[in-house]
């Protein structure tokens, strides 16, 4: 493996001759407007900084100036490739504050929808994370893929990317005639698509050589930063918020928590696509077992939660989504703080990266899986 | 007037200059028509393989899409970067597609008026005009005064220097049957031998076709213009039609790169059977032999474009390990195997005979047993030879095998399950 280093040849000695490399805000494989400012030693990163904050929108202060449901919106725009799972982050928030009860059939329903965005956010990841290294091919399958759930949600709510699916206290709309047969039609397509997928990269050559001990983050390392979600998981910690402190009915159902062995980019990936596997099966027991009754429990018409504080999170695709929330009595939050996994994943990207190369710091990149909506908000 | 009219007439004139610059112009737009079409067939190739359509749009099936690429490119604004090298700027691009073209000239398309001319060091005048070809990428880099185009147009250099080495010592192993570094002379001896190198050197082709990837710039080796990494890497500066000049000479390379395995590793434009027709139908024989060529060629071409669509791309260093601890001694391993099985049949065993060419060269050509003994030897002596020889060569580098390693590396799993109590 080709990692330099560093101690060796120390910053500033003489023999040393860097360059600094400004990548972004426009560049093809930062996904989005995220700056990366390299130092390089020829091709061998000696250090980076990341250069956030081009597509900030100041949703926390905004939220502070809307009534609670006018919020939503807001959330399905912070990670914008995973919709419903931030608008489930902040609807469960204001649910706990005000304790409102969700009725059964719409808890299953999130989840059906919450896993279908975590195969949709996860495919991207997968497209964009193969064409950053190479092959492209991989791309426009997993687009193939990610179409047939942003149909499935077309078909709900009307909307694909940011779909404004939930609602406080429960759903907008109960399922479309059809919903459980298209859902179950994807279900029986998606594992042979993964295979697929597999087939191109898991025993490639180059796929290997590419991602096996590049970016090693080790056990420690990862929890000393704070990561969380896949990146976590890929080294070795078994954390998934959705097993311990389980939200929805998440408990009631029977699935594994994939994990990694080297916290490298390589097992990132396999985690990743275990996830997909295992969404799936939650997805198919939550239809086995979606009950009937309504969708919507008892809420009041202008949501005021008694004063107070929550923090509620949710194991979005990219990680743990939190929502503080403090409110003060009034339909207006106090204020809402938002823990967005991608921003706090994004601070490993350093620790990874050094020593390596520049195509490496792309690859990692997309092994994060950031979403610049959500690190700038 | 007089002397114009004789200098135009002269049979010298007309052997060297007329006849040669009629097939340069029709070659010209031949091979610049079918670069364009090349850009179509691969959008068409990568829109099969993703499972889409492709150019739809323009005309019948896009078939004109190439026409519309044109004209936008031509319209498009030529930017040059403020603080760059105006002249060599300029100049670099320019060099690319030269190079590239008039490789064309030595290469034998087909049977008699097909080719334009042979040299008798043609394989080497291919090699030397395309290394040069590089240099235009490297300029183009340097010149741009920007970062990325200078990043990529290292990467090119190192990049050349490895694949280069290892292209041409592939070359030698079929050489040493064909004895010619003519062209011409290549497809002639395995017309007459009735063979293709390419079952003499299994090797040796393998390796010609990942250098001639390589060469080309393309996917799995497209670490100069890594789209990804280096935003376009030697020509992100570029616009218009400047940069469309550089589109042209990869197009051009790739094309030139097939041709050449075709010629010594595919029997260029022979095929069996087809010399029947040469004494009654010369020039349907011509035809055909142009055909022929044309037809492996666009089989190597789809391969090449399989490559590029499947595989994903190599970084920096590996790119280096593979081509000096992999491709450069497996070359030459072939070289002194390929020597050996050579002495040894011609010498020790007596299997060839030695005729005279067509061209008036000495042919030596084995019988029917020679040929069987060179076949079975390049397979079941020299591949399975060069693989050991390359084994030991790189048994402790870590891309030796990565899953077998990976697993040795790390085996202990670290107790972190229950590190937040609960799970």
């Amino acid at each position: 493996m080709y990692q330099r280093d560093l101690g060796a040849t120390e910053k500033g000695s003489p023999g040393i001759r860097e360059m600094v490399l400004n990548m972004g805000p426009q560049h093809p494989a930062t996904h989005g407007v995220l700056r990366i400012i390299l130092k390089l030693d020829g091709e061998t990163v000696v250090d980076l900084d990341c250069d956030i904050g081009y597509l900030h929108r100041g949703v926390e202060k905004i939220c502070e100036n809307r009534p609670y449901t006018h919020i939503e919106p807001y959330f399905d725009r912070l990670d914008y490739v995973a919709g419903v799972s931030n608008n489930l982050a902040y609807i469960e928030a204001v649910e706990k504050l005000a304790g409102i009860e969700v009725p059964p059939r719409a808890q299953y329903i999130r989840v059906i929808l919450t896993e279908l965005q975590r195969i949709a956010s996860h495919l991207l990841w997968l497209g964009t994370h193969a064409m950053d290294i190479g092959a492209v091919t991989i791309f426009l399958y997993a687009f193939r893929e990610r179409e047939e759930v942003l149909n499935i949600f077309e078909n709900y709510f009307g909307a694909r990317l940011t779909t404004n699916a939930l609602r406080i206290g429960g759903l907008f709309y109960d399922t479309y005639p059809g919903f459980e047969e298209q859902v179950r039609a994807f279900c029986r397509i998606f594992p042979e698509r993964l295979n697929e997928y597999e087939t191109i990269l898991n025993e490639n050559r180059i796929w290997l050589g590419r991602t096996v001990g590049v970016g090693v983050l080790t056990a420690e390392e990862a929890k000393d930063l704070s990561v969380t979600g896949p990146v976590l998981r890929g080294s070795g910690v078994k954390w998934d918020i959705r097993k311990a402190f389980p939200y929805e009915v998440y408990d009631e159902l029977d699935w594994e928590v994939p994990v990694g062995e080297n916290g490298d980019t390589y097992d990132r990936y396999l985690v990743r696509m275990e996830e997909m596997r295992q969404s799936r099966h939650i997805i198919l027991q939550a239809l086995d077992r979606l009950p009937q009754g309504p969708i919507l429990g008892k809420v009041p018409k202008m949501i005021r939660p008694p004063a107070g504080e929550v923090y509620h999170s949710i194991e979005s695709p990219k990680g743990e989504l939190g929502v503080y929330l403090v409110s003060n009595g009034t339909s207006f939050p106090e204020r809402l703080r938002i823990r967005p996994p991608s921003q706090i994943n994004l601070q490993a990207l350093r620790k990874m990266a050094i020593g390596h190369m520049v195509a490496d710091v792309i690859a990692l990149i997309g092994s994060i899986d950031i979403v610049l909506g959500e690190v700038d908000r | 007037m007089e002397l114009v009219e004789r200098i135009i007439s002269n049979p010298v004139m007309m052997e060297y200059v007329w006849k040669p610059l009629v097939v340069i112009l029709i070659l010209l737009f031949i091979v610049l028509t079918l670069v364009a079409y090349l850009v179509y067939a691969e959008r068409k190739v990568s829109a099969f393989i993703q499972a889409r359509l492709g150019p739809m749009r323009v005309g019948p099936y896009g078939l004109l899409q190439p026409l519309a690429d044109l004209i936008k490119l031509l319209l498009k604004e030529d930017l040059i970067p403020a603080e760059g090298d105006r002249a060599i700027f300029k100049f670099a691009p320019i060099m690319s597609v030269v190079c590239a073209l008039v490789v064309l000239a030595v290469i034998p398309f087909g049977w008699g008026v097909a080719t334009i001319t042979d040299i008798n060091i043609g394989l080497l005048f291919i090699l030397s005009v395309s290394s040069v070809g590089i240099l235009g990428i490297i300029l183009g880099g340097w010149a741009s005064n920007s970062k990325y185009p200078l990043l990529g147009a290292l990467r090119s250099s190192a990049q050349m220097v490895s694949y280069e080495v290892a292209m041409a010592l592939a070359l030698v192993g079929p050489l040493m049957f064909a004895k010619s570094l003519s062209m011409t002379a290549i497809v002639e001896a395995q017309r007459a031998d009735h063979i293709w190198y390419l079952l003499y050197q299994p090797v040796a082709f393998l390796i010609f076709l990942v250098a001639g990837v390589a060469e080309t710039n393309r996917t799995p080796f497209d670490l100069p213009e890594a789209e990804a990494e280096l935003v376009a890497g030697f020509h992100t500066e570029y616009s218009g039609f400047r940069w469309s000049l550089y589109f042209l000479a990869e197009y051009t390379n790739m094309l030139i790169s097939s041709a050449i395995a075709v010629t010594v590793f595919l029997g260029g434009w022979s095929f069996p059977l087809l010399d029947r027709l040469r004494p009654e139908h010369p020039g349907l024989f011509t035809l055909l032999s142009i055909l022929v060529f044309a037809v492996k060629v666009f089989v190597l071409i789809y391969i090449f474009m399989w490559f590029r669509w499947t595989f994903p791309r190599y970084r920096y260093d590996q790119l280096m390990d593979l081509g000096w601890k992999w491709m450069i001694p497996a070359t030459l391993a072939n070289i002194l195997i390929t020597g050996a099985i050579i002495m040894i049949g011609q010498e020790t065993l007596g299997l060839t005979k030695v005729t005279g060419g067509e061209y008036g060269e000495r042919l030596v050509v084995p019988g029917l047993a020679g040929k069987a003994y060179f076949i079975g030897m390049a397979w079941l002596v020299l591949v399975p030879l060069t693989w050991i020889i390359l084994a030991i060569i790189n048994r402790r580098s870590y891309d030796f095998n990565l899953r077998a390693q990976r697993q040795i590396r790390l085996p202990e799993r670290p107790a972190t399950d229950d590190v937040f109590g609960k799970v």
